[in-house]
């Protein structure tokens, strides 16, 4: 089916339709805009003294210049790469680590299942950022460390949801079907259920990639990001908190809006898909 | 429960791949013997089993270890700090709840409505923001702007409040606006509220979105239930069906999602008291983290782990007296 009429039709599906919409259109926005950043941008990014320092947006700087003289529009349009890249990396990480553990915990039950699922709800009960400090502390900095301490923190959101729907699912007929019809476990696991999951895992992870965007933030303002000289969002704010007494708002201002923009993105965007899978559980008029 | 979170942060800190000593000095080049010196020091030269009872065995002595920075010991920082991010922690909650039902409520009253989705916008909206960006924004424009509140810091330097003194009787909690109450000293309690202003409403207001949503959520299921229907047919004013009867029922799942949430409100301390200057656990943290002070950065970590355990225990005992179907 063509794009216009899927969006047509999603928009008939009422507000959860037009927050998928949104959402799609908003990350697609951002994702095309670091892709091209480095073709558009008037200067290089992490080029100092292009202007002087600390002016405040005019025609030759749109959003103004930092205290090294650094041209914040072109910064703003190439710093959300390194928040999306961690971001992602730490999603595939979560999967890879969250999905199984869940698979088999769930599904062969016993021990397995309350060993794995005390750690993982004491984990979760654990506040995500402070962990992921710790981590990030212990691992130092770079993408892959990064994305390493948000995803211990998030492959608890992974496995709840994947245990919770495979102990649904397992006590289905098709399933008990295909293990009377001799199907083994192996099988089972992967054709049978993980297929079924697909979608609630799909939802956990849009939700997660706003709050692993968020982190990252996080962890960047207190000091544990990526090396400085990286254009990224987290950092102006970082050291925009510094430059706020001289009133310079536009190093802080547009870098954290685009933050927010992309977070608000994948939100409305988890929001809208988990409506239109578990309809039974929002709207019930 | 609490064990186990006490493990995992040993694990965290101890057993990956990174060592303490090492990382105390970055990229400076150390002496071996330094390295060596600092490890027996740390105890981290021992096999990692022994490491890990002597950490249990300290935390049962309350005690965190030495400061690598300083080298005073980490309980009495970690104690010191915390008044400090309790009392934001209570007035953030306060508005994050009180924002969250007004809101929830009058969101479920106009269900579908326009002004329905501009409270749900809020709602994602509020969850979006970094709460440091939101912090900053509201030092550029009520601080810095307008000059109605101070950006950082808990109070005026010589405002600090002393708690109740009477003789040799001596009483402070270290939450500026009870220990100013206790003082007597109305102009102190301006003072740290006017301070206490701007952190806690930034971090309640990137709370209140959870709550939003799900006093909302509750509300349309309680607003559908039958004595709902009933005390309507009664000719019960409508306001007093919403607030008494449904938001009744629809309370206890805030309740939980209190407690849920202070995970939450913890993390969002540690970025809210870095933005506001403000002196409690999490500045704490991030300070230590930048000093490479790792026992100290163990030590607060435990105890946020230790506070999340606590709290947790505290909800669930609620929950019970609040619906006496629930036996612990």
């Amino acid at each position: 089916m063509p794009l216009l009429p899927r969006l047509t039709n999603l928009a008939r599906k009422g507000p959860s339709g037009w927050m998928i919409i949104i959402g799609a259109i908003t990350i697609s926005t951002i994702v095309i805009m670091t892709l091209i950043a480095p073709y558009v941008s008037p200067y290089n990014p992490s080029a100092i003294n292009v202007g002087p320092i600390l002016q405040p947006p005019s025609l030759k700087f749109p959003m103004g210049t930092n205290h090294l003289g650094e041209d914040m529009l072109s910064r703003v349009l190439s710093g959300g790469a390194t928040m999306l890249e961690v971001a992602l990396l730490s999603m595939v990480v979560c999967m890879i680590g969250g999905i199984p553990i869940g698979l088999l915990a769930s599904f062969t039950g016993g021990v397995a299942d309350k060993a794995a699922s005390l750690v993982m709800d004491s984990i979760y009960a654990f506040p995500g950022l402070v962990l992921a400090i710790a981590i990030a502390a212990m691992l130092g900095p770079g993408v892959v460390n990064m994305a390493l301490a948000i995803a211990v923190v998030y492959i608890p959101s992974y496995y709840r949801i994947v245990r919770s729907q495979v102990l649904t699912i397992k006590e289905l007929n098709y399933v008990e079907a295909a293990r009377s019809l001799g199907a083994r476990s192996t099988k089972i696991l992967t054709r049978y259920i993980f297929p079924n999951l697909l979608p609630s895992v799909v939802v956990v992870a849009t939700i997660n990639l706003a709050d692993a965007i968020l982190t990252e933030a996080g962890l960047t303002f207190v000091g544990l990001g990526l090396p400085v000289s990286t254009p990224d969002w987290g950092w102006d704010l970082t050291y925009g908190r510094e430059l706020l007494a001289s009133g310079a708002w536009w190093v802080i201002g547009f870098s954290g809006l685009m933050i927010v923009i992309t977070a608000f993105g994948f939100t409305i965007l988890g929001e809208g898909l988990s409506e239109l899978l578990n309809p039974k559980l929002t709207e019930r008029t | 429960m609490i064990f186990l979170l006490l493990s995992i942060v040993f694990l965290v800190l101890r057993v990956l791949p990174g060592d303490p000593a090492r990382l105390h000095f970055g990229e400076r080049a150390v002496k071996p013997a330094t390295l060596i010196a600092l490890r027996h020091a740390l105890g981290t030269d021992k096999p990692i089993i022994n490491q890990y009872f002597d950490y249990l065995i300290g935390l049962l002595h309350g005690n965190l270890g030495k400061s690598m920075a300083d080298f005073s010991p980490v309980t009495q920082q970690v104690m010191s700090a915390f008044p400090a991010t309790l009392e934001l922690a209570i007035y953030a909650t306060a508005i994050a709840v009180t924002l969250g039902i007004l809101l929830g409520v009058r969101a479920s009253r106009r269900y579908n409505h326009p002004e329905d989705h501009m409270i749900r916008a809020y709602g994602i909206i509020s969850y979006a923001i970094p709460v440091f960006y939101l912090g900053m924004v509201f030092q550029l424009i009520f601080g810095l702007g307008l000059h109605w509140f101070p950006t950082g810091g808990r109070t005026y330097p010589g405002m600090e409040p002393t708690g109740f003194q009477w003789g040799t009787l001596h009483f402070a909690t270290g939450l500026y606006t009870v220990d100013s109450l206790l003082e007597g000293s109305l102009p102190k309690f301006f003072t740290a509220l006017r301070y206490l202003f701007l952190p806690s409403l930034t971090l309640g207001i990137v709370l209140s979105g959870v709550f939003v949503r799900l006093t909302r959520i509750n509300m349309l299921e309680s607003l559908r239930m039958d004595f709902v229907t009933a005390a309507r047919a009664r000719g019960i004013k409508e306001r007093t069906i919403t607030y008494t009867y449904a938001l009744k029922n629809a309370f206890l799942p805030v309740l939980t999602m209190m407690g849920l949430q202070f995970a939450a409100l913890l993390a969002g301390a540690v970025l809210t008291e870095t933005t506001f200057s403000w002196p409690g656990l999490g500045r704490y943290l991030v300070d230590r983290i930048s000093l490479r002070d790792y026992t100290a950065v163990q030590g607060a970590v435990v105890f946020f782990a230790l506070l999340v355990a606590t709290v947790s225990l505290i909800v669930d005992v609620l929950y019970a007296y609040f619906d006496p179907r629930i036996r612990l």
